[in-house]
């Protein structure tokens, strides 16, 4: 089928333009309806994207299910994915009816909500599908306006903040990017992304009001991308809106920012930054290394002295990003491979988490730690779920936090030793924060008089845990099954890369020799 | 005098003729008791002119000795004000007699301005410029004091006139000078003059005059200060006329006159076209922020969009023409949106514009309060509305025209003026719910204000082609 990714990508817009138009009223089957609609659409683009899986032939390195017809601007509507796209399409597809699932029992303003949902999940889609620059700019920047709307309407009490911050933040981010896209099109000719990932940005250095620029076009154009991915991811020191963001959303909101909306600064900077700048990446890399091994360590500290446990976990997310970035700039096999699958794990494991604090929130109405204690005595279910979830975050070899962290920390270790001997001690700062976490919410005696006639988790919430639980055992024991897929792609990558590298090597002194 | 001229002319002979008509049909007939049947009359037939016009055909022909032109570029710009203009007054149907605002004189003076804007779009000449340009002023200048028994409308119209004048005066200078230096005040001949080698000083000083005199019409900075009271004193109606075909003209003049009369010297006139430019994009997003009156805001907004228009323009290509035009269009399919919905903000049967009074108004309205939404993200140029689209092709014809650093600061003024437009969205979804709204949208007001927003989403699969017609109509101008 030609058009799959398209319908992939655009059936949860289809089904929210659906329900915008038909779904009158505001009762309970009014609810209910806006409900399993929106299941059943985001299960539809699960079973749509499993044929894509099956489909898709992973030897292959190029882009697959390619899309084109002409656009206007001379722009080109071009889907297609690739090994490094499709896991994050997946993983997408996943997710959304899981947080669906998770909003069973939202009350305010249903529809409305489950139109948010099913917009964000085609533009998040189409980030991962576009092969358009500015399509995959609409489709980034898109994401901001029912995110905001989620945050704003349904988020929690100093939401307004939070949503505001989160929109101008990001938004700031993103139009440096957009600026550097218009340059790269009038330089390129094209904005094509597969025909610029071919094209080779000058690379030499220029001079722009009396400063040298190393790098020359590349540096200002990866600064513009990093700008904007960075926010994105995010990276320290820009990640200060992703506590607030994380605090006030809904606990849906929550899922699919940390699940999959992080996920999009790092794809950027492999399908942008990386491939299309190398020799600036090449350069600004020790910087990167730094930046990431400071915000694993210093959030990881910061995640310590949380009392808010959605806050605690944010902060987590920002440590596990650092490791995301590090290994994409240590631009090898096993850092790559890594980053890509600590992204994938990490959207299971801290959508799962937000998950977790959004069931006993539903029951307790407060995020703070020291509202609970004791736990496992009346919620078995929850304490093993959690547990195990905790345990992932950490990184316990079985599940797929391990993988992820590993291969990223062998990645850098060969490009940069000192970050990795800093990086490690992260591996015991997230024990540190999670396990303390844990043994406070879970542990010891029930001795909080409002904690006496807590229930454990019903059907829905064990269904909606059941498939999570299975991909981050599976992945953690089995973790082939996405390093197959990107495998080739993220060979052709490197490949690519070295060779700009060694072609820019005589243009730039001091560049790393490539191929280590 | 030859029949051709004549046939070359025949929408703006029909116009002028239906407009005196109008009059005399509502001076001799039953005075504002026909002012309903002469308004939807006029706005049917600057509809219908809008349709004509543009499914008239292709090439370019002069009249008068080359005093008017009909080419592809001012089809286009004619086809934008006359749909604008039609719009306006049909929302603006249900609410006159309610206001105190139903006399027969309304619709005439549009129709006359719109007339004036059509004489703009087409001169080929500084006199025809200036006359056209003069017909619309005079037209506006009365219906901005067109409450008569309003100090706030008289102030707004007084202050349009004396500033006015001051702009036409300008222009008027720089027109001559113009003439003394090439000799002619025919385009043609100004830019074989120019074409002919060294530019004249004067010239270029009677360039920066006619620049400045047009400034204010399309409300660049410094030229704008009119444009904030105004846009508050005038009644709605008379605002979001201002707002939207106005502007789509006197910047299709701009165009013109540069291109086809200035196009040489474009390497003098694109720096100041980029200074206008960048000054309006930021006074636009700055000044918009404090605003706590919906039209004042709108009139910042408008600011701020002239600013990207001119950024278009500034790129001195036909792209950036074509991408002007684009954005002209879009801007104002926006602007009759947010108006028809500002139009019947009422609480009690009193109109009132106060932004606190959208408080949570998604409760009480929700399909308005969409509609309302989708409009304010694609003004702030949010992807993936066609805002954004309009932003993208201008940013795109600068840098381009090797003006990234107009782009930049496109882009940030950008991001600092979506700041006022979500604050609106703010209101709306998550304010405080105050004292609301309780008027109802009359059908034509929620019909173009549910298509326009329909239009912002629908709009980016093929932008409903207006995008060949634009290019034809730079390549007419840009040669």
């Amino acid at each position: 089928m030609t058009s799959l990714l398209s319908i992939v990508t655009f059936l949860p817009a289809l089904a929210a333009a659906i329900l915008a138009l038909f779904l009158r009223g505001e009762d309970r089957a009014a609810q209910a309806n806006a409900k399993w609609l929106a299941l059943v659409a985001t299960l539809a683009t699960f079973a749509a994207s499993l044929v894509l899986l099956a489909g898709f032939d992973p030897a292959n390195p190029g882009f697959q299910f390619v899309e084109e017809r002409p656009w206007i601007f001379g722009l080109t509507y071009k889907m297609g994915v690739d090994g490094i796209a499709l896991p994050f399409v997946l993983l997408t597809t996943f997710l959304m009816p899981i947080t669906i699932l998770a909003c069973w029992n939202v009350t305010h303003r249903v529809k409305e909500y489950m139109i948010a949902f099913l917009v964000l999940e085609t533009l998040m889609t189409g980030v991962f599908t576009a092969l358009d620059l500015v399509l995959f700019y609409l489709f980034f920047e898109g994401g901001l306006i029912p995110m905001f709307l989620i945050i704003g309407i349904w988020g929690g009490r100093d939401r307004i903040y939070a949503a505001f911050k989160f929109f101008l933040y990001t938004f700031l981010g993103s139009v440096l990017m957009l600026v550097a896209m218009i340059a790269m099109y009038v330089d390129a000719g094209t904005t094509d992304i597969p025909r610029l990932l071919r094209h080779s940005f000058e690379s030499g250095p220029i001079e722009i009001l009396g400063w040298q620029i190393v790098g020359g076009m590349q540096m200002l154009l990866w600064l513009a991308f990093f700008a904007s991915f960075a926010v994105k991811l995010p990276m320290w020191p820009v990640h200060t809106w992703l506590p607030d963001a994380h605090v006030q959303a809904p606990t849906a909101g929550s899922v699919v920012l940390a699940a999959i909306l992080l996920k999009m600064g790092g794809y950027g900077f492999l399908r942008f930054s990386l491939p299309m700048f190398p020799v600036a990446s090449e350069i600004v890399a020790p910087l990167v290394f730094w930046l990431s091994a400071i915000a694993v360590v210093y959030t990881s500290l910061v995640a310590l002295m949380q009392d808010d446990m959605k806050k605690l976990i944010a902060y987590s997310s920002v440590a596990h990003m650092g490791f995301v970035t590090m290994g994409i700039f240590a631009a090898n096999r096993q850092g790559i491979d890594g980053a890509i699958f600590q992204m994938v794990s990490h959207g299971l494991v801290s959508g799962a988490l937000f998950l977790c604090v959004g069931v006993i929130y539903d029951r307790m109405h407060t995020r703070e730690i020291a509202a609970y204690g004791g736990l496992v005595n009346r919620m078995p279910a929850y304490a093993a779920v959690f547990s195990l979830f905790t345990l992932a975050n950490l990184g316990l070899p079985g599940t797929s936090g391990f993988v992820g962290e590993f291969l990223t920390l062998v990645g850098i270790f060969q490009a940069d030793t000192w970050v990795a001997t800093v990086a490690a001690t992260g591996v015991i700062l997230s024990a540190a924060y999670a396990l303390w976490l844990y043994r406070r919410v879970a542990f010891g005696d029930l001795i909080k008089e409002s904690l006496k006639t807590i229930t454990d988790m019903d059907r829905r919430e064990k269904t909606v845990f059941a498939p999570l639980v299975a991909m981050t055992l599976l992945l953690g024991v089995y973790p082939s099954l996405v390093t197959d897929l990107i495998g080739p792609t993220v060979a052709e990558l490197l490949s690519h890369h070295d060779a700009a590298l060694a072609a820019a090597a005589d243009a730039v002194p001091g560049l790393r020799l490539a191929g280590n | 005098m030859t029949r051709a001229d004549l046939l070359t002319v025949l929408p703006e002979a029909l116009l002028a003729l239906a407009a005196l008509a109008a009059l005399m049909w509502g001076v001799f007939g039953g005075k504002d008791r026909l002012a309903l049947p002469i308004l939807w009359a006029t706005a049917a037939l600057l509809a219908a002119l809008a349709v004509w016009i543009a499914a008239a055909g292709e090439g370019a022909r002069t009249a008068f000795g080359g005093l008017f032109v009909d080419d592809a570029f001012a089809r286009f710009a004619k086809v934008v004000l006359l749909a604008a203009a039609a719009a306006v007054l049909a929302m603006a149907a249900g609410v006159l007699g309610r206001r105190g605002l139903l006399r027969f004189e309304f619709p005439v003076l549009v129709a006359l301005a719109a007339l004036g804007m059509m004489m703009m779009v087409s001169a080929g000449d500084l006199m025809a410029l200036y006359m056209g340009l003069e017909l619309q002023s005079l037209a506006l200048y009365v219906i901005a004091a067109m409450r008569r028994d309003s100090v706030r409308s008289t102030e707004a119209g007084l202050k349009y006139f004396v500033l006015g004048a001051l702009a036409s005066g300008l222009m008027l200078y720089g027109a001559s000078l113009a003439y003394g230096f090439a000799g002619t005040t025919g385009f043609a001949g100004i830019l074989e003059a120019l074409a002919a080698g060294e530019t004249p000083l004067g010239l270029l000083f009677g360039l920066v005059f006619l620049l400045a005199g047009l400034s204010f019409k399309v409300s660049a900075v410094p030229f704008h200060m009119w444009t904030p009271d105004v846009y508050e004193g005038a009644p709605t109606p008379v605002t979001a006329f201002f707002a939207t075909a106005p502007k789509v003209a006197a910047m299709a003049l701009i165009a013109r006159l540069v291109h086809d009369a200035f196009g040489p010297a474009g390497h003098d006139w694109r720096q100041v076209v980029a200074l206008l430019a960048v000054a309006s994009m930021f006074l636009g997003a700055v000044a918009g922020i404090g605003q706590r009156d919906f039209k004042r805001l709108m009139a910042y907004s408008s600011i701020g969009h002239m600013g990207f228009a001119l950024v278009g323009l500034a790129a001195g290509s036909a792209t950036g023409v074509q991408t002007m035009l684009v954005y002209l269009a879009i801007y104002a399919t926006m602007n009759v949106g947010v108006f028809a919905f500002i139009l019947a903000m009422e609480r009690e049967g009193r109109h009132l514009t106060d932004l606190a009074s959208l408080g949570l108004l998604a409760r009480r309205e929700p399909t308005a309060a969409l509609a309302l939404m989708i409009l304010l993200f694609s003004l702030a140029g949010v992807p993936p509305l066609l805002g954004f689209f309009a932003k993208y092709g201008v940013l795109l014809a600068a840098v381009e025209a090797d003006m990234a650093w107009l782009a930049l600061a496109g882009v940030i003024a950008s991001v600092i003026s979506a700041f006022y437009y979500i604050r609106i969205v703010y209101l709306m979804y998550f304010g405080d719910e105050g004292e609301g709204l309780d008027g109802a949208m009359t059908p034509a007001q929620k019909t173009l204000l549910v298509v326009t927003a329909a239009v912002m989403v629908a709009g980016i699969v093929n932008l409903f082609g207006i995008e060949a017609p634009a290019a034809a109509a730079a390549q007419a101008l840009v040669r």
